[in-house]
């Protein structure tokens, strides 16, 4: 049996998970007071639901997923030999990643890649925690209202802009001879300008700018519940204002930090635009790497490998943090 | 150690709004005292500004004789109990009455025996390492009172903390708050808007009302001895008699009201002509004949008896009724309802006030 028809008998497989646990359900309800999920529902509305949900659920979500891992396994053939006797189960494509297929040494350029992918998406994190975590304070506890709401609107506006267009503009910011150098250069700071663009300043930049949102409100709203009282009792205990966000107010707000912070650390290691355009020349972003295998030669299966190593690394990554700061998977996504 | 808490002629203004106006008091060193007022008085912008998480707009707060202009609440010999109590959750219990050691640089050792000490005071030996979620509402006060006084402040200021409490747990920890404050021999200020609180446990009580101190007494004399009608209609239940005075002799004066003339004990020496209030309490009042001045009569609306007493309501001025409350041991007759009874009052008892605000209903 050929793996890609593998896949798609996988579905059948979890429909019939489903009915024998509805059936073992059914089975196991002795209270006869229960309604059981046909006689809540009705029969026509009772099968739609299940017909709509598997749907979205298999074809929607896990399908296109387990075709790519599927697709991962096999090696790179043109069209009219797929599913002939070259198409075998391989791990080729991961090999691939380790061990160059030019030189037969380390694969050190892609390594390294993924390495500053992940470097990179750590140090936006952490910058956008840096500033999100004083706003979200200052929004959710210290600010009068009028002056949160104007904030917040500053905050949000900005991302009614496209993303290309905000790209452009902090280009046209950072370039030699953009506002900033010029300002810098006038006031004597510098006589050269400053390759904002060319040491990956503008990588910084740019991509903690796309992702501040992303931080700024699970922080808020973790934030905005805390009881003022406890913020106020700490300080009457003679606690210090370090003291107090080090013991009552990061705490508290512990799962929110830490959803905020897996967010942004997953969706700035799997970016694709903002490194494109506001990267130094000689960085290699990881995505485009996986960008240039689907679309520029056509290898799916190595471009499907690649993306599944980067998803299991800031996977791994995430779970490792998680486990260091003691805040478990469900607090993230209350 | 225990320190004096001296207001001088303190007001708080937020933008246009009065909060506090121009309170002056001396809180000796040790004293159990309380500021009693309905809320929104400003009874908790004072606590506030005691304990130094509001600066006033104008005037002094001294503590321990010295100025505190420009020291925070991390950093004065006071410790507050919040209303909601404001435990950490996330922290045992042990930790929570530490805490405020341990930003003091306290060491571990130190903390724990500190911990054991305090538990031992509260009655909670022992459960040091549960969690504030595990204590029941009688339990967690005491471990909001514990954390307050680990950190041995010189005055400790309570806001309402027994208001959360059912009725009986409240009347226990009452008694429990006056043992430990005894005890421990420092100053209390304690905030409520129940009388019975403010009573029982207090050596002194300022009655507040729109930001302004009515009366300094000990209790016995605020409900006694109202100095105003806001402090008479407050303080337990009073029936109030409005009109004119039409006569003033000696330590009576005489008020013409809807029940015809009633005299009364005329403590602020109103001359005739003044508008005034006589007040009666229910337990003064008796449903029988006396001198003429000091007896009028009204019909009985309805009677409940609850148990040692009974309270009578007879139709009185407006939607207010005349309450006359009855002992059982007073073996006197009680009316049916709609009968026409006679009250009467020993003029003693009766407390003619200058016309004021009155406490709403």
């Amino acid at each position: 049996m050929s793996s890609r028809a593998f896949v798609f008998i996988i579905p059948v497989i979890i429909i019939a998970i489903f009915w024998a646990m509805a059936k073992i359900e059914y089975r196991n309800n002795n209270d006869p007071t229960r309604k059981g999920y046909f006689e809540r529902n009705g029969k026509v509305l009772g099968i739609a639901f299940i017909v709509l949900v598997a749907f979205w659920t298999l074809f929607l979500v896990g399908l296109p997923y387990l075709y790519m891992i599927v697709e991962s396994f096999h090696p790179q053939l043109p069209p009219s030999k797929r599913g002939g006797p070259d198409d075998i189960l391989t791990i080729a494509q991961y090999q691939s990643f380790v061990l160059s297929k030019h030189t037969e040494g380390i694969n050190w350029l892609h390594i390294s890649s993924l390495g500053f992918t992940i470097f990179v998406s750590i140090v936006v994190t952490a910058l956008n925690f840096c500033i999100c975590y004083p706003l979200a304070y200052y929004m959710a506890q210290a600010g009068a209202p009028q002056k949160v709401r104007l904030l917040m609107l500053c905050l949000i506006v900005p991302y009614w802009v496209n993303e290309i267009l905000r790209a452009f503009s902090l280009r046209l910011l950072l370039a030699s001879k953009g506002l900033i150098n010029q300002v810098l250069m006038w006031s004597g700071f510098t006589d050269v300008p400053i390759d904002f663009l060319g040491n990956n300043t503008g990588l910084y930049v740019g991509l903690s700018y796309a992702y501040l949102l992303v931080m700024m409100f699970p922080l808020y709203n973790a934030i905005e519940s805390l009881d003022k009282n406890q913020i106020e009792a700490a300080r009457d205990l003679g606690a210090p204002w370090w003291r107090i966000h080090k013991d009552v107010v990061i705490p508290y707000a512990k799962p929110g930090i830490a959803s905020g912070c897996t967010m942004v650390f997953m969706l700035s290691a799997g970016s694709l635009a903002a490194p494109q355009f506001l990267g130094g020349p000689r960085m290699l972003w990881f995505t485009a790497i996986i960008y240039d295998f689907f679309f520029q030669n056509f290898n799916w299966a190595r471009g499907a490998a690649y993306a599944f190593i980067l998803l299991a690394v800031c996977i791994a990554l995430v779970m490792l943090l998680l486990r260091l700061f003691k805040v478990s998977l469900g607090e993230t996504i209350r | 150690m225990s320190a004096g808490v001296e207001l001088d002629h303190i007001t708080v203004r937020f933008g246009e709004f009065t909060a506090v106006d121009n309170a002056t008091l001396d809180i000796k060193g040790g004293e159990f005292f309380s500021f009693l007022g309905p809320s929104g008085c400003g009874k908790t912008t004072i606590l506030r500004t005691v304990s130094g998480f509001l600066e006033p707009s104008e005037g002094t707060v001294r503590i321990a004789g010295q100025d505190m202009r420009g020291i925070g609440p991390n950093k004065r010999p006071t410790a507050l109990i919040f209303q909601n109590l404001a435990l950490f959750p996330l922290m045992s219990v042990a930790e929570n009455i530490t805490y405020g050691l341990r930003v003091r640089g306290v060491g571990k050792a130190d903390r724990r025996k500190k911990a054991d000490e305090l538990l031992e005071l509260i009655a909670l030996p022992g459960q040091g390492d549960k969690l504030v979620s595990e204590l029941s509402g009688g339990q967690k006060q005491r471990v909001a009172i514990a954390r307050a006084l680990a950190v041995q402040p010189q005055v400790l200021l309570l806001d309402e903390p027994l208001s959360a409490l059912d009725l009986k747990l409240r009347q226990h920890m009452r008694n429990e708050l006056r043992a430990i404050q005894q005890l421990v021999g420092i100053t209390f200020i304690y905030i409520t808007h129940d009388q019975g609180e403010a009573l029982t446990m207090s050596d002194r009580i300022a009655v507040m009302s729109d930001g302004v101190i009515q009366q300094v007494a000990d209790g016995k004399s605020v409900y006694d001895d109202p100095k105003t009608a806001f402090v008479a209609s407050f303080v337990g239940e009073n029936n109030a008699f409005a009109g004119t005075v039409t006569r003033a002799d000696g330590d009576y004066a005489v008020v013409e009201t809807a029940f015809g003339p009633l005299r009364g004990r005329n403590s602020h020496g109103l001359r005739p002509g003044g508008r005034a209030i006589l007040f009666i309490r229910p337990e003064s009042a008796r449903l029988s004949a006396g001198p003429s001045d000091a007896t009028f009569s009204s019909k009985v609306k309805n009677v409940a008896f609850e148990g040692n007493m009974s309270h009578v309501f007879l139709e009185g001025i407006g939607k207010k009724d005349v309450t006359v409350t009855v002992g059982r041991q007073d073996g006197a007759a009680i009316p049916g309802q709609d009968e026409i009874a006679a009250i009467s009052y020993d003029p003693n008892l009766g407390l003619v006030l200058p016309e004021g605000k009155m406490a709403r209903e």
